[in-house]
């Protein structure tokens, strides 16, 4: 028998309550390793590397839209192969599923994104037909569109000229993903923006959400942005140029403060899982209160008994917090998988240490107070059960 | 018998319980001769299990001087005490006391954590330990595994497996049937004639305090006489 022995067969002396406390810490930690995660994600700064295409918004947000004569300034720009738009329609099918649909120059996007596979046939009808939509292979399963019929898309911001909210377009093709990662993006669809110019009540012409710049060469995008940005500084269409993933996690920022949210849960977790374990701690040690006594009798200091019930609290935080965040890293390779990489939730060494801080933060929170009830016992009124 | 194993010189004890003051020893002045086996007796309230805690370094006096094994324990700090005691002393509870999540061996072991010895010395002296109170087939049973009596063997050893020249017994068979109690009492006997260990045992019983050398009476805080057993 070993002190670490004795320490761990007092933590289980009440098997069904150590397990239920040890999976509320597990539940706790795998919760925090997935959400610091999505903190992480949302928090990082601009990573340029690798980035073969750029994207360029309003530097206030990119639902002011900019005007389509910055086009061929952006194509002039050092390091920029191809330049492409879309603006976002806001589309919802049936009553109340809503769809991420842009529209856009066919072509262009056809030349900026090589990703996207689609029958030569159905590329060209996209681009010579004005009522034309394309969706992505994901969506299309979904909602059982084939090409050829007409699909009827209501959009929340954009009326028709006659003011009903109701657009229909003709399905001319459907689009799939090159490999696996880019197949599990098909969930888009897209139409023309030239009727989309044309036909909407608000007049809105001429205007994008962003631009899409194909590059020359990956190696110079941070050089690209900054040069594109500069550009229109000082101007009334200040930009903001990023790469497609930090796009994207803007996009996601317009929920709200991601990065806020993130902390309320986890304080409220957290919080809850202080008075759980504290309360288990402060349990054990109440029941034990003649048995600290005999240990304090056979020798052992008051220091001694008040590391004992902090060493309990620590195996106990341990155990669950390596478990959980072990978990959560298992789930984080996994949704990274299953968003093809588009989501990259990865459990890195600083949430690790992070969890390993949080950890004995917690371990010494849970198990301070009943450890110095333990350390303050009295022998003799312990013994005499007073 | 000789030297003086406990020396007590005018102790008092004063409790406070809120504001009140409870004088439990007053004045008392003993000597507990090396190898003594001595019965503490009284009523309820006499001071007894107070004097055993003072001798056995559980508590401190209010005043006076004690003694022990030719330490002034009066003197030691809380932590001092601590570390004496687990050298020099062994205590024996009337319920035991034994921890319910460690085996037999496991609870005997249990006062070696605080020595150096190494994990196979600590088995060896638990082995012996448990063999001298005749438990050593029950070593890996747990306390809920065993009778009262072996219970209180398991406690026994436990008390004796860091060699202490002094054994503090309190009720030690206030919990036990007539025949497993003079079992217990037997194997004090033996160890203190046989292994020489001085033990002072408080008790209700006359019967168990025939197994001592002496009887020491004590009412209301003081010592009224000294019976040695025939």
């Amino acid at each position: 028998m070993t002190r670490s022995g004795f320490v761990i067969a007092n933590l289980f002396r009440k098997r069904t309550r150590t397990i239920l406390t040890l999976l509320s810490v597990i539940m706790a930690f795998l919760l925090f390793g997935l959400l610091q995660s999505v903190n992480t994600i949302f928090n990082a700064g601009a990573d340029f590397v690798g980035a073969t295409r750029l994207f360029t918004q309003a530097r206030v947000s990119f639902t002011s839209p900019l005007p389509i004569s910055m086009l061929p300034k952006l194509e002039a720009v050092p390091g920029v192969a191809r330049v492409a738009y879309q603006t976002w329609f806001g589309g919802v099918w049936q009553e109340n599923t809503p769809l991420i649909m842009f529209s856009l120059d066919p072509q262009r996007y056809r030349d900026v994104y090589p990703e996207w596979v689609m029958p030569e046939s159905q590329w060209q009808a996209f681009i010579h037909t004005r009522t034309g939509m394309i969706a992505g292979k994901q969506l299309a399963d979904e909602y059982g569109w084939k090409v050829g019929q007409k699909i009827p898309i209501n959009s929340n911001i954009y009326p028709q000229k006659n003011g009903s909210k109701a657009w229909i377009f003709d399905l001319v093709g459907v689009f799939d993903g090159k490999d696996e990662d880019w197949k599990k993006r098909t969930n888009l669809a897209f139409i023309q923006q030239d009727y989309f110019d044309e036909a909407n009540q608000f007049g809105v012409k001429g205007r994008e959400n962003f631009f899409i710049l194909k590059l020359a060469d990956s190696g110079h995008a941070e050089q690209v942005a900054r040069t594109v940005d500069a550009m229109f500084e000082n101007s009334p269409d200040e930009t903001k140029t990023q790469t497609e993933k930090d796009f994207n996690i803007s996009f996601v920022k317009q929920i709200g403060d991601i990065g806020l949210i993130v902390r309320w849960i986890l304080f409220a977790v957290f919080f809850t899982l202080l008075l759980v374990v504290g309360n288990t701690m402060a349990q054990s040690v109440r029941e034990r209160i003649p048995e600290l006594a005999v240990l304090k009798t056979l020798g052992f200091s008051d220091g001694n008994v008040l590391g004992f019930v902090l060493a309990e609290a620590f195996v106990l935080c341990l155990f669950g917090g390596l478990i959980g965040l072990i978990l959560a890293s298992i789930a984080g390779a996994l949704v990274k998988k299953g968003t093809g990489g588009q989501f990259q939730l990865t459990v890195d060494y600083h949430v690790w240490l992070i969890g390993i801080a949080v950890i004995v933060a917690m371990s010494v929170a849970v198990g301070l107070l009943p450890a110095l009830r333990a350390r303050r016992l009295r022998i003799v009124d312990a013994l005499a059960g007073r | 018998m000789s030297e003086l194993m406990v020396q007590i010189r005018n102790v008092t004890k004063v409790y406070e319980r809120g504001r009140q003051k409870i004088e439990v020893l007053h004045g008392l002045t003993l000597e507990i001769p090396r190898g003594d086996f001595v019965a503490l007796m009284g009523p309820s309230g006499s001071g007894k299990t107070t004097l055993l805690n003072l001798i056995g370094g559980l508590d401190q006096p209010t005043s006076g001087e004690i003694t022990v094994g030719g330490r002034r324990i009066d003197r030691l700090q809380s932590g001092q005490l601590a570390d004496w005691r687990a050298h020099h002393v062994g205590f024996v509870f009337q319920f035991y006391n034994l921890m319910p999540v460690l085996t037999a061996e496991g609870n005997v072991e249990l006062p070696l954590l605080l020595t150096k010895l190494s994990a196979a010395q600590r088995r060896k002296n638990v082995a012996v330990a448990l063999e001298v109170v005749g438990l050593a087939d029950r070593a890996k049973h747990k306390p809920k595994e065993l009778s009262g009596g072996q219970e209180q063997r398991v406690a026994i050893a436990r008390a004796l497996v860091s060699d202490p020249q002094l054994l503090v017994c309190d009720e030690p068979t206030g919990d036990l049937d007539r025949k497993t109690a003079d079992e217990i009492l037997g194997l004090l006997q033996v160890l203190n004639r046989e292994h020489g260990k001085t033990i002072v045992m408080v008790t209700h019983d006359p019967k168990a305090a025939e197994f001592a050398r002496r009887t020491l009476h004590l009412e209301k805080g003081q010592l009224l006489e000294q019976a040695a057993a025939a």
